[in-house]
């Protein structure tokens, strides 16, 4: 855990590589190649890179042409204004012809900071998931940022993925990591109860996990960075050793990942579910760290709650 | 093709949105019979298209932006021999190809399925784009309700197009003036259309009467020798044309006819044919 990189700066990397081999690449900005990093490929592949301007519904309805014509085109702007403000487009033009578009959206969950509540998404999960056929990733750090990338750009059909503004651990070491889309993967083994985490919280998560095995807990912790498809069976797996189970994500706690195990759990395995994320208000302007204190996504909270709900 | 061949197409056409809007109890004749001799003309007349092509990557396009007048298009679609004719009483059926709005995944010669208004015409766009970015020669047709400019997407995307002079696209608006809540003025009038595509960098043409097969002709010739620019057609029209008690009349916007209206309306329909 050396150094932080943002997932935007690893999508920014990966899709200008990837534009190097695979000329069907288009990618599209909504004025904001800058923050979102797109702008890299911009830089390399001027002529394949579109800024359309504020405007991102249009944008989905251009990608959704591109797609039915072959292209393969990614598309970036915050996360609010893609699963947000263009939810409908992305759902008729790109989810019900079931069209071959990328949404790489950037500045997810309250770790936007000082922009504050109007551009904190904590709805884009609920939002995406609920469009039939639409895979849903929210990868954790740089490495699996650029497997994700990698992957989606090989998958045949729409795909919404969330990336972030802050610099996080690097927590996946790449000579090892394998991505696969639906996959999770345990990466601590445990028998006492399951955590399971995508996205931002994952070192967050892994930290406070040896907190509670110092105190005598041994957690199972799952990384979930495809929250759909989700993995039912690793979950189900999980929760029948364990017998508990805990979710943790930089999203409302109604709608995402919790929703989506809680879900799979109830149907297949009921066992006790305690959801850790924003409980259903809006973010606040602040310096990301401070944030994500004050909504206990940073190790203190995380091992709290915890806490409390296997006291 | 000679004038004459196209008007029976357009009346063709005619009878499959009585026919399947009839069969539906549902449906919306009146915006589908006002663009039905836009359809005729492109469809057998201007656009590099038959059905073995549906899926050549060099085939023109055409877009169907005002996505509720899916009886026109599985009309000319019809025509075309892509759809058998007898399929179009299916239209809006359970387990039908023929969806009340059309879906690419459900048909060939669907382009892009739309519906949602204000959609169509961004994707239109893309696919003029792709043809820019591939250097193929295809053309891009798209039809847009007048009342459907009155979405923001549609500026959205007229925007973009204008700055990006896709001359490969052109842009048709069926003007009829009517949208379900009334007349465009009762409602919330987009016009002028003309001067709004002309400052968004659009090579503009106005038709007079959009159900004139000649004047369609010219401007789309028009259209297709002006380079640098994308075109608008604002084509003037009648709701509902062809059928008398449906012309002009907004409650024909989204209701099928009844038996009586039917047999009404292909009597009509049949003479006009038999005249041509």
């Amino acid at each position: 855990m050396s150094k932080n990189i943002a997932t935007r700066d690893s999508y920014g990397k990966m899709i200008t590589e990837l534009g190097d081999i695979n000329k069907d690449i288009v990618v599209l900005d909504a004025d904001l190649a800058a923050a979102t990093k797109s702008g890299m490929f911009k830089s390399k592949h001027p002529e394949r890179f579109f800024d359309v301007g504020i405007a991102e519904q249009n944008m989905m309805g251009i990608a959704a042409g591109l797609a039915a014509s072959g292209k393969i085109p990614f598309v970036s702007t915050f996360a609010m204004f893609a699963a947000g403000r263009a939810f409908e487009q992305i759902r008729n033009s790109i989810g019900y012809p079931h069209l071959n578009v990328k949404i790489c959206a950037s500045h997810g969950g309250i770790s936007v900071g000082e922009d504050g509540a109007t551009h904190q998404c904590l709805e884009d999960f609920g939002l995406m998931r609920l469009i039939p056929g639409m895979v849903v990733i929210n990868p954790a750090d740089d490495v699996e940022a650029k497997a994700a990338v990698k992957a989606i750009a090989e998958y045949q059909g729409p795909v919404y993925m969330r990336l972030g503004r802050l610099a996080v651990p690097v927590v996946f070491d790449e000579e090892t990591y394998e991505f696969e889309i639906g996959k999770g993967q345990v990466l601590k083994e445990g028998d006492d109860l399951t955590i399971i985490v995508s996205g931002l919280p994952v070192a967050a998560t892994l930290e406070a996990a040896d907190r509670l095995k110092a105190d005598g807990v041994n957690a199972e912790v799952i990384n979930m960075a495809t929250i759909k498809p989700i993995d039912s069976e690793l979950i189900v797996e999980s929760a029948k050793k364990t017998g508990k189970v805990i979710t943790v994500e930089e999203h409302n706690v109604i709608g995402g990942l919790g929703s989506a195990v809680a879900e799979v759990l109830g149907e297949e395995n009921p066992v006790p579910v305690k959801r850790i994320g924003v409980q259903d208000e809006f973010g606040t302007s602040g310096p990301a760290a401070e944030l994500l204190k004050l909504y206990k996504l940073d190790t203190d909270g995380i091992y709290e709650q915890i806490k409390e709900f296997i006291a | 093709m000679q004038t004459q061949e196209l008007k029976k197409i357009a009346n063709n056409i005619r009878k499959s949105i009585i026919e399947g809007t009839y069969q539906a109890k549902s449906g919306h004749p009146g915006g589908s019979l006002s663009a039905a001799d836009l359809l005729a003309v492109l469809y057998f007349d201007t656009m590099n298209y038959d059905k073995d092509m549906v899926d050549d990557p060099d085939r023109d396009r055409f877009v169907l932006s005002k996505g509720h007048a899916a009886p026109a298009l599985y009309g000319v679609l019809a025509e075309k021999e892509i759809i058998p004719k007898e399929e179009i009483k299916s239209l809006r059926h359970v387990g039908s190809r023929l969806q009340g709005h059309p879906s690419m995944k459900e048909l060939d010669g669907v382009e892009i399925s739309t519906g949602s208004l204000g959609q169509g015409i961004s994707a239109a766009v893309g696919i003029a784009l792709a043809g820019k970015l591939d250097e193929k020669d295809y053309h891009v047709y798209a039809l847009l309700g007048d009342g459907e400019t009155e979405e923001g997407q549609v500026w959205e995307a007229a925007m973009f197009a204008g700055n990006n002079n896709l001359d490969n696209l052109t842009l048709f608006v069926d003007l009829n003036n009517l949208q379900i809540d009334g007349t465009l003025d009762e409602v919330n009038s987009p016009l002028p259309l003309d001067e709004k595509f002309k400052s968004f960098n659009f090579n503009v043409i106005v038709v007079d009467d959009g159900n004139d097969i000649d004047q369609l002709k010219q401007a789309i010739d028009q259209a297709l020798n002006y380079k640098g620019k994308p075109t608008a057609v604002i084509m003037q029209t009648i709701k509902g044309k062809g059928v008398s008690f449906m012309e002009g009349e907004v409650d024909w916007h989204g209701k099928g006819p009844n038996e009586e209206e039917y047999k009404k309306a292909m009597k009509e329909l049949e003479e006009a044919g038999e005249k041509l």
